[in-house]
């Protein structure tokens, strides 16, 4: 299968589908002329116009807030922020206004948004250009959160995403927008809510988000050679959780490992291993174990940066204990 | 406007150090000695230094993402910030903040911003508690013009207005946010106008030219100092290179105008003027210059013999001890 990288399966999938309906605009800061600060949207703006691809001011509540009003009107907005980290500035767009308009207005109004964004850190972009926010959105009814672990699944996620009816944030990841990988020529879309079950076994379950998939994988390969068979869960969507896919696996396996590169505290990891206990308490052989950021802002140095992010060895070490 | 001698030399000396430091950075950078990225400064020098040369020791600064200039001209030490920008133990924030994070309170230099517009406000509460303290000290807020665009600027300015609080809110327009033209992303040709809206003085001036960017800022802190609040200062000018290190800034400018910019050199103008008014001559600014060559070699060497913190250093700081 030809391979393209994850931002040309962005483009892709934006260009797809605003061929295909006119109403998807896309709109944000450098989208348009530059083709987005990660090429993510190269050549939409010499072919859709700047009538269909915005380069905004830097005005993130102004970007979010005017896909919003968009959305309301029969748009399908796709609004990029640049960093993650300029959710921040969006905040009340997103948070108050997106994410509650269809359940205020009793069902009246529809918010069909997509908001763009990314997590990850490991290039030395310091504390303000290196979070991984996504769990702060989950605790956000009304939002559907997205976390495409590749270019295979960022298209078909984000397709979906567009043809949804509500607002969904997608997370893409920083460090893999230059990454290649197999994407079919012919179309497809992912559904929103299936996790993905990458690699079957039945000594422990990972359950991994984003970036951390293919980490995982890594160590699954690894733990082959000691005969551990590792089933790696590619969560794929944080909110609606696909529960029946993590159920069904912690129950085969016994044991689950959690990796996800938000900081620990009051993370993805720790939501999705409550659920399991609230669940599937008696089929738990042992307690799940948790790999994640540290509790830490993201410091520029790279020392420091390794030493707080999840890593393979970090994940390695976590499915060894949990068998001991 | 009368300046002393020695005023004149100093303020060419920190706009060359500024310029051999932001090279010695794209040096650096190019050699894979500096982990990340940088904003450099080279072609707004005239500003921080026309500015920052009006400044006491104690007096506030905040700077922005672009901010090496900004505390080369507050008196930053070029070892402590280049072993930062390499993510040194020895640099101004432990290598925990790298280029666009340096802070040095005991320079009155509350830190760099990486976020757009995030230190307008900030700055806006530093001189309220310069008001509230009564000590007479005056804050600089820098910012470019497409901070400028942020719902933090115009609360910011407000609040910093209404309360009549001794700032000055200095706008860099170097016409580019990115690659997005100031032109393309607001209706108006002049930041400073946005001054009439919160009833402060709004002043535009050459950004190339110190002594314009110092008698218009002498103005405005003076102003600020006797209790009499804000004002917003637009200075043109442009950033001679892309928006950082890592991008050429070819594809969205046109070349003839950054060609027509780089002949509007700050530094060149000032050196001209300079050896013209028999203040100094060829001979003594290529021995200015070379001395702070040797400075900027041993800031690299310094930061480059430097440790990196220890991995378990990332977990302090969070907190107060
Ligand atoms: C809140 C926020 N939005 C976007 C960015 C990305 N960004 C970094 S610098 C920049 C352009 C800033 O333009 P301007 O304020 O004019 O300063 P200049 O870079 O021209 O010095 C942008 C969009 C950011 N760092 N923070």
């Amino acid at each position: 299968m030809r391979e393209i990288t994850y931002a040309q399966a962005i483009k892709e999938a934006l260009a797809e589908e605003m061929r295909c309906d006119e109403n998807v605009v896309v709109l944000g800061e450098d989208v348009g002329i530059l083709g987005g600060n990660f090429r993510a949207t190269a050549g939409l703006y010499q072919e859709f116009g700047e009538k269909r691809v915005l380069d905004t001011p830097i005005s993130e509540s102004g970007i979010i807030g005017c896909a919003v009003g968009l959305a309301m009107a029969g748009f399908r907005p796709v609004a990029e922020l640049m960093f993650g980290d300029f959710v921040c500035t969006a905040m009340d767009q997103i948070v108050n206004q997106a994410a509650k308009i269809r359940y205020m207005s009793g069902g009246k109004l529809s918010v069909p948004l997509v908001i763009r964004t990314n997590i990850g850190a490991g290039r030395s972009s310091a504390a303000q250009h290196s979070q991984s926010l996504h769990a702060w959105f989950c605790h956000t009814p009304g939002l559907k959160v997205i976390m495409p672990s590749s270019p295979y699944e960022v298209k078909g996620l984000l397709k979906s995403a567009i043809r949804d009816e509500d607002p969904v944030m997608i997370f893409e990841h920083k460090g893999m927008y230059n990454k290649k990988g197999e994407v079919p020529e012919e179309e497809y879309t992912i559904s929103i809510g299936n996790a993905d079950i990458k690699r079957e076994g039945k000594d422990v379950t990972i359950i991994a988000t984003s970036s951390m998939v293919k980490e995982s994988m890594i160590v699954a390969d690894r733990l082959k050679e000691e005969d551990i068979k590792v089933e790696v869960i590619d969560l794929r969507t944080l909110v609606p959780m696909d529960k029946t896919t993590i159920i069904n696996s912690v129950k085969k396996t016994g044991r689950l490992v959690i990796v996800d590169e938000g900081v620990k505290q009051a993370g993805i990891t720790a939501e999705i291993a409550v659920m399991v206990t609230e669940e599937v308490f008696d089929f738990l052989d042992g307690p799940i174990e948790r790999v994640a950021n540290e509790n830490t802002p993201i410091p520029f140095s790279p020392p420091l940066e390794e030493f707080v992010r999840p890593t393979q060895e970090k994940i390695y070490q976590a499915v060894k204990k949990i068998l001991k | 406007m009368k300046l002393s001698k020695e005023k004149l030399v100093e303020m060419l000396r920190k706009m060359l150090e500024i310029r051999c430091f932001e090279e010695a950075i794209y040096y650096v950078y190019a050699q894979g000695w500096m982990p990340g990225l940088a904003h450099l400064y080279i072609g707004q020098e005239a500003i921080a230094v026309g500015v920052c040369e009006n400044l006491k020791k104690d007096d506030y600064i905040t700077s922005t993402h672009r901010g090496h200039g900004h505390l080369i001209a507050k008196g930053g030490d070029l070892n402590k910030m280049m072993a930062e920008v390499m993510g040194k133990v020895t640099g101004y924030c432990k290598g925990k903040g790298g280029s666009m994070h340096i802070a040095a309170p005991e320079l009155g230099i509350m830190g760099a911003n990486g976020i757009v517009g995030g230190s307008i406000p900030i700055a806006t509460g530093l001189g309220l508690s310069s008001k509230l303290e009564k000590d007479s000290r005056v804050t600089i807020c820098f910012f470019g013009e497409g901070a400028s665009n942020q719902g933090a600027f115009h609360e910011g300015l407000n609040m910093g207005s209404l309360w009549k609080l001794p700032i000055v809110y200095v706008c860099e327009n170097n016409l580019y946010a990115i690659s997005v033209s100031q032109q393309r992303s607001q209706n108006i040709e002049d930041v400073a106008t946005r001054a009439k809206a919160y009833g402060i003085p709004g002043e535009i001036v050459d950004g190339n030219d110190v002594l314009a960017v110092y008698e218009v800022a002498q103005k405005a802190i003076n102003h600020a100092r006797e209790g009499k609040g804000s004002t917003l200062i637009e200075c043109k000018t442009y950033r001679w290179g892309g928006h950082h290190v890592g991008d050429p800034g070819t594809a969205y400018r046109p070349p003839k105008e950054v060609k027509l910019w780089k002949d509007k050199c700050p530094i060149k103008g000032f050196k001209f003027s300079l050896i013209k008014r028999k203040i100094l001559t060829q001979t003594e600014i290529d021995n200015i210059e070379n001395e702070i060559k040797q400075r900027v070699d041993k800031a690299i060497e310094f930061a480059r013999k430097s440790s990196y913190p220890a991995p378990e250093e990332a977990l302090d700081d969070i907190f107060a001890k």
